[in-house]
């Protein structure tokens, strides 16, 4: 080994290095498609989702496709005799501090449901922890592959607000799929200027993309190995039952909410979206308190008089749109409610389950 | 270790390196080892919750090594001056990291701010007034095997002190009272002395050669260089003095071959350590994970993940050392020589952290046998075999914790250690006749091999978790009779 045959490695080295990474953005490939998922490792039973990774076997990524294509969803062809149900929606939908059967996606698919026409329903779970409509329909829009018969939308007053649309992270990591659906739907929200430059679609600027969707696959082996996709801490701080004697809702004042300020043309959009597919949208239960200043706040998200308001636009909208809805605000007790005013425990799970079976919207 | 910390020592190496480059700068090498080492053992000491406690514990370590070398060396052979200056420059290294509390440079040298100048003057003052005293009284009283026995025993129980949580706990607690820090708070990990087992065994090496006559003589900067040298402070590995002393007498005079076999090293050592070993932590058996396993088959990839993880972390670390000592001019020997590829478990422990191995079989496996096959009794064969494969394994063991589950583990491989020797005694006729047709030898070893590596990775199930419960727990997974 000499000096010359050195600098030879490390000049090969670099250019080879620096070739890959022209190559890679030049052809920007979407290496989410490919997953072990499925294949060698069990799909998983909701998106994929947490912030311990270390003890909940799962991690955030902004990789919409890599995140379907580790569902059990996306290795399940669909047999002439399934009935196919997408549940969609924020944390309650994904099931926050309970086990993917605990879910209402999946007590809704153990119920053992049948249709009138025999066909064994089969509910899958399409929720993600943040509250933005618009992220529902960006889930919606990629689902709508999958072919669905019955989407089951559960929505709160904290998800429609415009001005936090674009607010979380997976959306605003998504900011051509979003600006796509604005433009195609005619949506009242600014579409986000995608600002990646040819570094970014390098492998170097694609690290952390990179990095996640490996770890993905990684946590797929313990996910796969345990059941195990969230941390379910014994002692969590309960959701409040004692509130502020604040009227406000984010900048909102009493005594209205802003004309256009909640998003239904986003819901119609994932009406639009939906096609034929019928679509249930659910008012989901929240927390109501009779702690101190209940009279002035249902719970530690709304004010009294604008939830009171959500829901007459809820109502309203519905039947002027002859969308099939379903108002559950109340239907589970105050007990039931774990670390928000929007989580349940599995039991008030069980009771909404049960509600929305007897209601008969699956069918 | 982490990557930054990793990167800056390397760092550290090259700029010994190049150095080396000019013979004006070459003789800095030494000096700059010297400083390197004692500073980095500050550096690298993880942050305590006892007050100042990061601080000392490097102070002992500079301590405990002062006084080795005052144990080995003998007094003819120190050089009154070169003893002088050296003494000076670790003195004033550790005066120099302890004047950082004045500037910000608390967490970058330091993990912890250091304890005030005046009581680090002091216990450094105290410190070299007892080594002098040592020194001097050495010169006219020559130490004898009983100090040497002496101080084997010391280290043997700091040792034993330290890997035993009952007892740190305990002391945890006196020093957090002497602080006046909450006692409550004491914990077991709370003396966590940076690179002690690796110190104590080169300390160990060179009284037990020194008693025998075999280590040869050392300045004190050399002693400090080689017990603390800064590549291997860590993970090893573990060095002999006499090889490690050819190299750092040598001059060191660079070249395009060590700065690529160095690079090699490096590389494959890090890509080993924070590709490959990392990406497997994730999905290892551990002590939260192994109880929530659901199935035989995932169960034992999760062994096998950590079969490999623990190997690609260890020997990646181990490249990265030999790839900073080749910048210094140092050549470790080598501690991983693909141990999984071994066709039994006598050649798997040849290969696998190999200066460990060797080191307990020249200092306890081999003096044991041969007290044992001279004793006036006599023992049979097997007896010896099966003594001291079990006791070696089981130090092996307590080496790396005093718990049930080390032990546990030092019995395993102790255990089939003896069944592989007895075996391979047994059907050597058989073996012979195997060996001489290649095909049915070549099938032989490969089902050897696979065996092996099946039962030292069932081994790792014990290493790995924290209680026999768990073991078991597991090992009623991996044969499918978990619940």
């Amino acid at each position: 080994m000499n000096g010359r045959f050195l600098r030879n490695v490390f000049i090969k080295g670099l250019l080879l290095f620096a070739a890959f990474n022209l190559i890679w953005a030049a052809f920007n490939p979407s290496p989410g498609n490919i997953s072990a998922y499925n294949l060698i490792l069990r799909g998983r039973e909701r998106l994929p989702f947490g912030e311990d990774s270390a003890s909940s076997y799962n991690l955030s990524l902004y990789d919409l496709d890599a995140m379907f294509a580790s569902l059990r969803l996306a290795g399940a062809p669909k047999t002439p005799d399934e009935f196919r149900v997408f549940v969609i929606g924020d944390s309650s939908s994904w099931g926050t501090l309970l086990r993917p059967e605990e879910t209402l996606a999946g007590l809704l698919d153990k119920a053992g449901l049948t249709t009138e026409d025999g066909r064994t329903v089969r509910v899958y779970n399409l929720g993600y922890p943040t509250l933005s409509l618009t992220k529902d329909l960006m889930v919606l829009d990629i689902a709508m592959q999958y072919e669905p018969d019955l989407i089951l939308w559960p929505v709160t007053l904290e998800s429609f607000p415009r001005e936090r649309q674009l607010e979380s992270p997976i959306v605003a990591n998504n900011s051509d799929r979003v600006a796509y659906l604005i433009e195609r739907f005619d949506l009242g929200l600014d579409a986000p200027v995608n600002e990646a430059s040819f570094w970014d679609s390098t492998i170097i600027g694609q690290r952390r993309a990179l990095a996640d969707l490996l770890r993905l696959q990684l946590y797929g082996v313990m996910w796969s190995a345990t059941g195990i996709d969230q941390t379910y801490p014994t002692d969590y701080e309960p959701a409040a039952r004692d509130l502020e004697a604040d009227e406000s809702f984010g900048d909102w004042l009493p005594p209205s909410i802003p004309a256009d300020g909640l998003v239904w043309d986003v819901v119609a959009a994932g009406m639009q979206r939906a096609g034929e597919v019928p679509v249930v949208l659910i008012n989901e239960p929240v927390l109501v308190s009779a702690g101190a200043n209940s009279d002035v706040r249902y719970n530690f998200y709304y004010p009294r008089w604008a939830y009171d308001q959500y829901r007459a636009s809820f109502e309203s909208t519905c039947t002027a749109n002859d969308w099939t809805c379903l108002d559950l605000w109340d239907v589970i007790p105050e007990e039931r409610f774990t670390n928000s005013a929007i989580h349940l425990d599995p039991q008030g799970e069980a009771i909404l389950a049960g509600k929305i079976i007897e209601t008969g919207v699956i069918k | 270790m982490w990557l930054t910390s990793i990167l800056i020592l390397v760092g550290l190496a090259l700029i010994i390196f190049l150095l080396s480059l000019w013979p004006r700068t070459r003789a800095l090498r030494k000096l700059l080892l010297l400083v390197f080492s004692v500073g980095v053992i500050f550096w690298l000491q993880p942050a305590l919750p006892i007050r100042g406690l990061d601080f000392w514990l490097p102070v002992a370590t500079l301590a405990l090594v002062a006084l080795g070398w005052l144990l080995t060396s003998k007094a003819e052979e120190r050089e009154v001056r070169a003893t002088l200056v050296n003494t000076g420059l670790v003195i004033s290294t550790v005066l120099l990291i302890a004047l950082t509390r004045y500037v910000s440079l608390t967490g970058w040298i330091t993990p912890s701010r250091p304890p005030q100048t005046l009581i680090v003057v002091a216990v450094l003052c105290a410190i070299f007034a007892v080594l002098f005293l040592l020194f001097i009284f050495s010169r006219r009283v020559p130490l004898g095997a009983g100090a040497l026995v002496a101080a084997m025993l010391a280290i043997l129980l700091v040792f034993v002190v330290l890997k035993l949580p009952a007892l740190t706990q305990w002391i945890s607690e006196v020093l957090r009272g002497w602080n006046g820090q909450s006692r409550e708070l004491a914990s077991s990990i709370d003396l966590r002395w940076l690179g002690f087992s690796y110190i104590a065994f080169r300390l160990i090496h060179t009284l037990r050669d020194r008693q025998s006559g075999r280590l040869p003589a050392m300045a004190l900067d050399e002693y400090f260089i080689y017990v603390l040298f800064f590549p291997a402070i860590s993970a090893g590995p573990i060095d002999r003095s006499e090889r490690f002393l050819r190299d750092l007498r040598k001059p060191f005079i660079p070249a395009a071959e060590e700065l690529g076999g160095a690079s090699k090293r490096l590389v494959i050592g890090l890509f080993k350590k924070f590709v490959l070993a990392d990406l497997l932590a994730l999905i290892a058996l551990n002590g939260t994970n192994a109880s929530q396993l659901t199935s035989t088959g995932w169960a034992w990839l999760l062994v096998y993940a950590y079969a490999l993880q623990i190997f690609f972390d260890f020997s990646g670390y181990t490249d990265i050392a030999i790839g900073m000592g080749l910048l210094m001019g140092v050549k470790f020997p080598e501690n991983f020589n693909a141990p999984y590829l071994k066709p039994n478990l006598t050649q798997f422990w040849n290969n696998w952290h190999m200066t460990l191995t060797q080191w307990f079989r020249a200092y306890f496996f081999n003096p044991l046998t041969r007290a044992l096959r001279s004793a006036k009794k006599p023992v049979p064969v097997w007896l010896v075999i099966l003594i001291t494969q079990i006791s070696t394994m089981l130090l092996i063991g307590l080496w790396h914790g005093m718990t049930l589950n080390f032990i546990l583990w030092g019995l395993w491989h102790g255990l089939g250690m003896f069944i592989q020797n007895r075996w391979s005694d047994w059907t050597r006729p058989l073996s012979t006749r195997i060996q001489q047709k290649p095909a049915l030898n070549r099938i032989v070893t490969i089902f050897t091999t696979l065996l092996t590596f099946q039962f030292v990775a069932m081994g790792w199930v014990w290493f790995a978790l924290p209680s026999v419960q768990t073991s078991l727990d597991v090992f009623t997974r991996l044969f499918g009779m978990g619940g």
